[in-house]
């Protein structure tokens, strides 16, 4: 089987500035894939150029195999999107926002189709009220309901927790894992919530200043039993040389002004502690981070020093 | 592209604000009338002073047809900003509410949506038109009567068998119809250009005003180049009020129009279909 998408070293610029350059990944059928990057990364441009929204410069884009200039039309009826905001007509309902949008994807859709829907996303009962009326989250919700209604294989959803609220980012959560798991699509999602990203994707790109960084399996690149540990000192000249000259060297993940990460075992950080403190170190504080904003950051912190670099 | 064009007029007649242009027509056509009802007879007087030294011109002058000639001549002008509302909004406004790119994360290819949206401004113009025409000439004929229609010139002054009236009035709504098309048509160009459609708007007027004032400057540089502005052509519905009705010349302007509509949209086509959406 084919992945469903498939990147080939694709590159675009605005004027001078080089928003995505050569990036190739895989998605394979049923992933969750989390697409991460800071702001500015290259995340939504990168998801405009698989939906046909943006032209690449250069590079191929694959769809289920097929290249997606060939047959755009019909792979964009593979595929429901939400790109950044889910903005719809305000003056008209919810129903009516989707029934349009869904003629526009399949003039065969039925009215059962939009009920099924709704119900998925939660949104019955409040689909003939205008969409100017709507939460930001009855939004969002309406926004999946209009990428889901066609029966995609895929979704691009980028960004789809913004402005929830906490309730709303836990339900939104429990919607894409249901979509994968009970539904059968492969998603593809982007957001700056680093947690939420690690508690639904099965696989992951981090990417920075439009190349790519790193990509395979979470499991493979967050290993639960390395957990990254930050710890605060006080201001010290040689505490690179110590450690450096120390069994903590392959620990040491990156070197941040007066904060030091360690990727490491969870349980030896009280031996950790007690090594930096005999060899004159001020600790003032220790912390666990979650594994993937400390891996996030360590990949695409510029002002971080990072063990690769040392 | 059915489906499409049904979707797009839903859009445009669902919206509030369409219904505004067709509330100003009404209403200015009404202040017109109103005026005309309280004071026209002291307005015909004048208008036709130079005239009366010379004719004795009997009937009723005062009628539903002239009062129509009368509005049309005002409105014709400011048409083209009701025109520019929609079409002007038709793809600029959609990228600023950020449904644009909904829109084109669906199976439907950019020719055909730029296609929709030049259509359904066509078919909102078409209806702008006949209702300018309903209000103008059926309220006119309801209030005024019927009569010998005059139409003034510069130096001179034709009159026109009530009975012989009402096709150029036809000829000339149709007429209307595609230079206001014209005017849409250049108005999605500009949209297509633009992230929000009040530049489309306010550059739609700005050229019309520009090229409206050339069109009328009587300056040997501007001379040459009068003909090739749709502007000079736009006022080719006049022709129809003439004796005998000048049917090369419209017709030459009407060639002139369409020449420019698909110009446009071609335009619009090629551009939008590359164009990257970043809204």
């Amino acid at each position: 089987m084919h992945p469903i998408i498939e990147t080939k070293n694709l590159s675009k610029s605005f004027k001078q500035f080089k928003a995505v350059s050569d990036l190739s990944f895989t998605i394979n059928h049923g992933d969750i894939y989390g697409f991460l990057g800071q702001n500015g990364a290259g995340k939504s441009t990168t998801m405009r150029m698989l939906l046909g929204l943006i032209f690449p410069d250069s590079g191929s884009i694959y769809i289920d195999g097929e290249e997606f200039n060939n047959g755009r039309r019909h792979l964009l009826s593979k595929i429901g999107a939400i790109i950044e905001r889910p903005d719809m007509y305000g003056y008209l309902s919810g129903w009516d926002n989707l029934k349009m949008f869904a003629a526009l994807s399949d003039s065969s859709i039925k009215a059962n189709r939009l009920h099924e829907v709704l119900e998925i996303v939660g949104l019955k009962g409040r689909e003939h009220d205008k969409v100017k009326a709507y939460s930001q989250g009855m939004k969002q919700r309406l926004g999946i309901a209009i990428a889901l209604v066609h029966k995609p294989d895929l979704l691009i959803l980028d960004e789809p927790t913004n402005g929830l609220d906490p309730q709303g980012i836990a339900e939104m959560r429990a919607l894409i894992l249901s979509l994968s798991r009970d539904h059968g699509k492969t998603i593809l999602i982007s957001s700056h919530l680093l947690y939420e990203i690690e508690q639904v994707a099965t696989s992951m790109i981090i990417i920075h200043k439009g190349k790519k960084v790193v990509e395979g399996k979470v499991n493979s690149l967050l290993n639960p039993d390395e957990t990254f540990i930050e710890i605060d000192i006080l201001p010290d000249d040689h505490i690179l040389q110590k450690i450096n000259a120390s069994e903590w060297k392959p620990s040491l993940g990156s070197i941040k002004q007066e904060t030091l990460t360690f990727k490491m075992n969870p349980e030896r950080t009280p031996q950790l502690n007690c090594w930096l403190v005999g060899q004159g170190v001020g600790v003032t504080e220790i912390r666990s981070k979650h594994s993937l904003e400390a891996y996030f950051l360590s990949l695409t912190d510029d002002t971080v020093i990072t063990n690769r670099a040392l | 592209m059915i489906q499409l064009l049904r979707i797009e007029l839903y859009k445009i007649f669902r919206r509030p604000r369409t219904y505004i242009s067709f509330g100003i027509v009404t209403a200015i056509t009404f202040v017109i009338q109103l005026a005309m009802l309280t004071d026209g007879k002291g307005f015909v007087n004048f208008a036709l002073s130079g005239v009366n030294e010379q004719f004795d011109i009997q009937g009723n002058i005062l009628n539903g047809y002239l009062i129509t000639y009368i509005i049309l001549q005002s409105l014709l002008i400011h048409i083209p900003l009701l025109v520019a509302l929609v079409a002007g909004d038709a793809l600029a406004g959609e990228a600023n509410l950020g449904t644009l790119r909904l829109l084109l994360t669906k199976p439907i290819s950019r020719p055909k949506i730029v296609m929709a949206k030049f259509l359904s401004s066509f078919i909102y113009t078409v209806l702008l038109i006949v209702w300018l025409a309903v209000v103008a000439l059926f309220f006119s004929l309801l209030l005024f009567g019927k009569g010998d229609m005059i139409n003034l010139k510069s130096d001179s002054f034709i009159m026109i068998l009530q009975n012989d009236v009402m096709w150029r009035y036809g000829l000339a709504f149709a007429f209307a119809v595609l230079a206001m098309t014209t005017i849409a048509s250049m108005s999605l160009l500009l949209s297509a250009f633009a992230d929000n459609s009040i530049g489309p708007i306010i550059s739609t007027m700005g050229i019309v005003v520009v090229l409206t004032i050339l069109s009328n400057l009587e300056l040997p540089l501007f001379t040459i180049i009068k003909p090739y502005l749709f502007t000079t052509h736009m006022i080719g519905w006049k022709g129809f009020f003439d004796d005998p009705v000048p049917y090369a010349a419209i017709g030459k302007s009407a060639v002139v129009l369409f020449l420019y509509t698909i110009g446009f949209l071609l335009l619009t086509i090629v551009y939008f279909n590359k164009k990257d959406i970043k809204s």
